[in-house]
């Protein structure tokens, strides 16, 4: 029997919980079709998700593509189908080229697995990334290297902590939803080892007494505590979380059955969620909006 | 002195002339590699230039791997050379990443920067002042900085040897000279 998986009309890092819900109680070698017929929008984090759910599955899931063309078009831009025909039995009529319409995708969905493919991907945004962050978000040059470093930094979390490859999109859009300015976004998922199994393989770990995936997610984000018994590991994260502190960005980590997030005035996220639907490996999204000026209005810098 | 372009190291640690851009960990690891190698074919005692002026941009990362673990190799108790560093080009496209490393690790280093010499990193209010008394005077002992600080011969000469641990003073002849002073 196929179980099917219902993809929410907007594919958010909060509705893809739902997508999670539904899996939860499957066994990873249940037959399930993901059904993103109805599917109108995703964000980068919805869409690296899609990729990475079918990567914890033992049996080929199969996937129904969004039925809206513009929706599926833009997915292809992104390369989604491109990654997706190797990880799911694919239903429905899809753009089989990228083609080169306008996109919003500063970086595609790009695998990451080696330490060579961070060098190409920081290499492919810098020069956007300057367009969009000056010119759209219209922030100082400092937050230009910034979201590089971080970009960098999160996708080398895959490589050092995961254990296997992972995906990386950055994409720019005007998020009329929540905040009604745009929005710069780095999305990184992968179905690796999650943080709670890195930190417990360090030599030197000593479970707490409340030991989960959150307190896990705490000791790696917030306090910057990594695997490894060299003290200058865990800047990466440390760095991710102050250039979002400077920028008034947000920072989420989900890890097993926990989120994580450096939470902005313009947000009402929680800063902790557990007891979440179990997913392998580690997401992390970064978001950095467009400045304001002190009245509130997007800046006209 | 010697003139390491951090850029040429790069290309020739990933064997590729696109790159620029200085990311991820083994990356840092292999340049400071390769920097530690070019140091020993130097004599036993050396000052460096260690030049980021062709380098896009540095994550923190390396940047640890880079400048955190090499200031660190040279300023612990049995370093393999008696080595000092002058770090050149260094922009607001490096100083987040670099200034993050330092910070965490209790480091500081000499930083050249339109001619002027200049200390970054973890230094005490007196140390910062002793090290821009030696920089200004050149060879400078305990009571040439506390004369021109009016501060104690003890509290000088103390700060003179964290200095020197810190690898931004050069002990010279029982004085001291600031790591880039012109009058050294």
């Amino acid at each position: 029997m196929t179980t099917v998986i219902t993809v929410p009309p907007s594919l958010d890092d909060h509705s893809f919980e739902q997508v999670l819900e539904q899996l939860a109680p499957l066994a990873p070698d249940a037959k399930i079709l993901v059904d993103a017929r109805h599917t109108r929008w995703s964000s980068p984090y919805g869409l690296t998700a899609l990729l990475t759910l079918a990567q914890t599955r033992t049996e080929r899931p199969a996937f129904a593509v969004p039925e809206l063309d513009d929706t599926a078009s833009y997915w292809a831009r992104a390369s989604f189908f491109h990654h997706a025909e190797s990880l799911y039995d694919l239903h429905g009529s899809y753009p089989k080229q990228r083609d080169a319409g306008e996109s919003n995708a500063l970086l595609e969905i790009t695998p990451i697995a080696r330490t060579d493919d961070i060098h190409k991907l920081v290499g492919r945004v810098q020069e956007r990334a300057k367009q969009i962050i000056q010119a759209e978000l219209k922030l100082e040059t400092k937050a230009i290297i910034g979201f590089t470093m971080t970009l960098s930094e999160v996708c080398q979390n895959i490589l050092e902590h995961a254990g296997q490859g992972g995906w990386v999109a950055v994409q720019s859009y005007r998020w009329t939803k929540r905040l009604g300015r745009r929005v710069v976004v780095i999305a990184v998922s992968d179905a690796g080892l999650g943080f709670r199994k890195s930190l417990e393989s360090s030599p030197g770990h000593l479970p707490s007494a409340r030991w989960d995936d959150a307190a896990a997610l705490e000791e790696a984000v917030i306090r910057g505590v990594s695997r490894f018994r060299d003290r200058s590991r865990g800047q990466g994260l440390a760095g991710a979380r102050s250039y979002v502190g400077r920028w008034n960005g947000k920072l989420s980590v989900r890890s097993g059955t926990a989120r994580i997030s450096i939470v902005p005035g313009w947000d009402d996220d929680v800063p902790l969620a557990e007891g979440l639907a179990p997913f392998p490996g580690a997401q992390v999204q970064v978001i950095i909006p467009e400045a304001v000026t002190a009245g509130g209005a997007p800046s006209e810098r | 002195m010697n003139h390491i372009d951090i850029s040429s190291v790069l290309r020739q640690t990933l064997a590729c002339d696109l790159y620029s851009n200085l990311v991820t960990r083994s990356t840092g690891a292999a340049v400071r590699g390769q920097i530690e190698q070019l140091l020993s074919e130097s004599g036993a005692r050396a000052l460096t230039i260690i030049d980021f002026s062709q380098v896009s941009m540095i994550d923190f990362s390396c940047a640890d791997e880079v400048v955190a673990k090499l200031l660190l190799r040279y300023a612990a108790d049995d370093p393999p050379q008696d080595a000092y560093f002058l770090f050149r080009g260094v922009t607001e496209h490096h100083s987040d990443a670099i200034e993050a490393v330092l910070e965490r690790h209790g480091l500081a280093l000499a930083l050249e920067a339109d001619g002027e010499v200049s200390v970054i990193g973890v230094l005490s209010d007196d140390e910062r002042r002793t090290w821009n008394a030696a920089y200004r005077l050149g060879r400078v002992d305990a009571a040439d900085v506390a004369t021109e600080l009016d501060i104690a011969p003890d509290d000088a000469q103390r700060a003179l040897g964290a200095l020197c641990r810190l690898r931004v003073l050069m002990p010279v002849d029982g004085q001291y000279v600031a790591v880039g002073s012109p009058r050294g």
